[in-house]
């Protein structure tokens, strides 16, 4: 149905120009993306085979425009889903498609959209594929630009929840909650004559998140609607710069909301309102940059239907503010927000000592410090069995965003020096203390308690000429708990256009022998303008991948890689 | 159904060379929303890189230009604008992180992937050449060190006005 709206529409305006916009040809534009694996089993990883032999994802954006009128439409296959997407998404369809067109300053999208409500407190639609994450919202999107720095959008629509095959045919499944919203934007240089020539920016926010779904529990009398609302405010002058954010959220008891006060671990459906907020300021000047920022989160699960779990059918999305690593053992164990209570701080310094000093030789040395800790907030359980007077049940626990209790979730310090050496060559050095908690950022089955772990890197480029370059990391990450001690080395040699990467991640100190495993991994990738292709083969260890809080459970798998991506 | 799209599209001959820069709203350090669609460099070349501060190779190329851009600009007014693609989790950190490395880019937030979508990106670095019309050129992804040369050259024939194939 949909598709035959979209080519309905396509007719008409490719033949019929609007008003004065004969003279603006169409287009047509877009992507493709395919990753496809092959899985062997190897029970000293625990890597499982695929019954297919190989498991394929794929997908295509495809954009047409014609002046202020454009429409697209997301082809994506899943032959079968690869290994470790939640939801694992099923056969191939369309299920993003979409149609948008701007009369003056007001713009209309229909179909599928992404949206964002400031930092995503209350509201946040989007994707990110690697992470398997997609919670588009499927309805109307209106965007209205008043001007003098005032716009407005409104949003009203369903949120995907996968792709699924029904009667061998794929088909989008929405989640079965309605969600709607305003949002407002105000920035006052532009809006307040007396402001437009102050050095001082300012800009404010507001908005308003409703989600309505029915009530069939034969129990609990639950809200029909819950509100949620968020304000946020930026001020920058000239060097510095801070916003602050607050969100609530009325009484939304669900499956994921859950009371983890003392005692009452894991109990759900609290009769709860929930509030987050989140701040962050920053220094900055020529060689010197400082960043702070700070969160703190009280029940602020909330999505489309009471029963999801997971990364299904989430409303907002609240940010994880530690630092992101992306060197391969540094990674290994990442933080993954607690939507239903956590509080956190994050500092970030990197100075630049000038060339031609003792500390900054004869290129400078640039030194970048990091500290981020992320801690549990103070909950008092309530003794309020209420259920068989008002059909309601508890309100799980009192707490403040201020208080916090004594359980530390994560602490992570880094020191990272980054220096030129000579003509040749470049190096990075990094240091990093982390203490890890298991049991809360993991959850249930997996090693219990704190990981204390130590890492350090060397990653170092040396430039045979100005476009052959060898990179070599060498990594190791030192702790006794969970599978014991890491090293790694890596080469990746590059040419124009081409990317020979060899490395090989050793378990070395695994207290169980038969598991001290290589993990060695092989690729060759070539890249022609917006076109790249990659092939590899090895093994992956079993982790956890994250991005911006979302986090993706990476099974072991042991096999060849293929990945192609092309834009025009 | 999808033969009659693609025919619907052989029919109305449907050009696949860019024409002008996608309209998406984005902001700017100081919080201003802009459209970009209004991108312009009084008819000089434009770059626009996507990039984002946890990506090392994005990080690598803008810094490889950084050292010759003063270059750039004087010889050929060409003008880079660089698309952070950092979400609420490292947006705030970018100004510090720009300030800190001393860029002298333009540089806009793309925290939701608004432009980044519209532009066909699938990942970073994804960098993209502009002639004075707003029309794209060139586009290339990835970053191996010496590739801002090449990018150059076909920034001095844009300036020189030679077409580029």
């Amino acid at each position: 149905m949909k598709k035959q709206i979209l080519s309905l529409i396509i007719l008409l305006f490719s033949g019929i120009s609007i008003y004065a916009q004969d003279t603006e040809q169409a287009q047509i534009h877009g992507n493709f993306q395919l990753d496809a694996q092959t899985y062997r089993e190897d029970l000293n990883i625990n890597a499982f085979p695929a019954d297919e032999k190989m498991l394929l994802n794929s997908y295509s954006n495809i954009i047409y425009t014609k002046g202020r009128f454009s429409a697209g439409a997301r082809f994506e296959g899943y032959l079968n889903s690869m290994q470790g997407f939640k939801p694992a998404n099923e056969g191939v369809g369309f299920p993003y498609a979409w149609a948008k067109f701007e009369i003056d300053n007001l713009e209309v999208t229909v179909g599928s959209f992404y949206e964002q409500f400031g930092s995503g407190l209350v509201f946040r639609a989007y994707e990110e594929k690697t992470l398997g994450y997609d919670n588009a919202m499927n309805g109307i999107r209106l965007r209205y630009n008043i001007g003098n720095g005032v716009i407005l959008k409104a949003v009203y629509g369903q949120q995907r929840l996968m792709q699924k095959i029904y009667n061998n045919r794929a088909q989008l499944e929405l989640g079965r909650g309605i969600v709607r919203g305003l949002d407002g934007e105000f920035f006052l240089n532009e809006l307040v004559p007396f402001m437009a020539k102050k050095e001082t920016q300012i800009s404010f926010g507001g908005s308003f998140v409703s989600k309505y779904e029915i009530d069939d529990d034969p129990v609990y009398k639950l809200p029909l609607n819950v509100a949620a609302g968020a304000g946020r405010m930026n001020v920058s002058r000239g060097k510095i710069d801070f916003s602050a954010e607050y969100a609530y959220k009325s009484i939304d008891p669900s499956a994921a909301g859950i009371d983890n006060s003392n005692g009452n671990v894991g109990q759900s459906f609290i009769y709860r309102n929930g509030q987050g907020a989140l701040v962050s300021a920053s220094y900055s000047q020529k060689g010197l940059g400082i960043y702070l920022m700070a969160k703190s989160i009280d029940n602020m699960n909330f999505r489309s239907e009471r029963n999801a779990k997971l990364n299904d059918l989430n409303i907002n999305s609240i940010p994880d503010i530690t630092k992101n690593h992306t060197y391969n053992l540094a990674s290994i164990y990442p933080y993954g927000t607690q939507v239903n209570g956590e509080a956190g701080i994050r500092t970030e310094i990197s100075y630049k000592f000038k060339r031609k000093t003792a500390l900054g030789g004869h290129y400078g040395t640039i030194v970048g410090f990091n500290y981020s800790r992320m801690f549990g907030l103070k909950k008092t359980q309530l003794n309020d069995s209420v259920l068989l007077v008002s059909n309601s049940g508890t309100a799980g626990y009192n707490s403040s965003l201020l208080k916090y209790g004594d359980d530390l979730f994560y602490e992570d310090i880094v020191l990272e020096v980054n220096k030129k050496i000579n003509k040749k060559v470049k190096s990075i050095f990094i240091l990093q203390k982390l203490k890890y908690n298991n049991s809360i950022v993991h959850g249930a089955g997996e090693v219990e308690g704190f990981i204390d772990a130590y890492v350090a890197i060397a990653d170092v480029s040396y430039k045979f000429t100005s476009k052959k370059v060898l990179r070599t990391e060498l990594q190791h990450l030192y702790t006794k708990q969970d599978k014991g001690s890491w090293a790694m080395l890596m080469f990746e040699y590059s040419i124009p256009h081409w990317f020979f990467v060899l490395s090989d991640q050793y378990n070395y100190g695994n207290e169980i022998e038969s598991n001290r495993v290589h993990y060695y991994n092989a690729a060759v990738v070539y890249n022609y303008k917006a076109n790249r292709f990659q092939i590899g083969y090895g093994k992956v260890r079993e982790g956890v991948v994250c991005t911006g809080g979302v986090c993706r459970r990476v099974p072991a798998s042991n096999g060849i890689t293929v990945s192609i991506t092309s834009s025009f | 159904m999808k033969k009659i799209i693609i025919l619907t599209i052989l029919f109305f001959s449907v050009s696949m060379a860019w024409s002008q820069i996608p309209s998406a709203d984005v902001k700017t350090l100081d919080g201003k929303t802009i459209n970009t669609s209004t991108i312009s460099n009084d008819g000089k070349p434009i770059i626009i890189s996507f990039w984002a501060t946890w990506c090392k190779p994005c990080v690598k190329e803008l810094s490889a230009i950084s050292d010759v851009y003063e270059d750039w600009v004087d010889e050929t007014g060409v003008k880079l604008i660089a698309v952070s693609i950092d979400n609420a989790r490292s947006m705030k950190r970018v100004a510090p992180y720009v300030n800190g490395k001393a860029w002298d880019y333009e540089v806009l937030l793309d925290p939701n992937g608004d432009f980044k979508r519209v532009m066909n990106v699938v990942n970073v670095p994804h960098t993209f050449l502009i002639d004075g019309k707003g029309k794209v050129v060139y586009q290339h992804t990835s970053y191996a060190d010496g590739d801002e040369e090449e990018l150059y050259e076909l920034v001095k024939k844009l300036a020189a006005g030679e077409k580029i194939e």
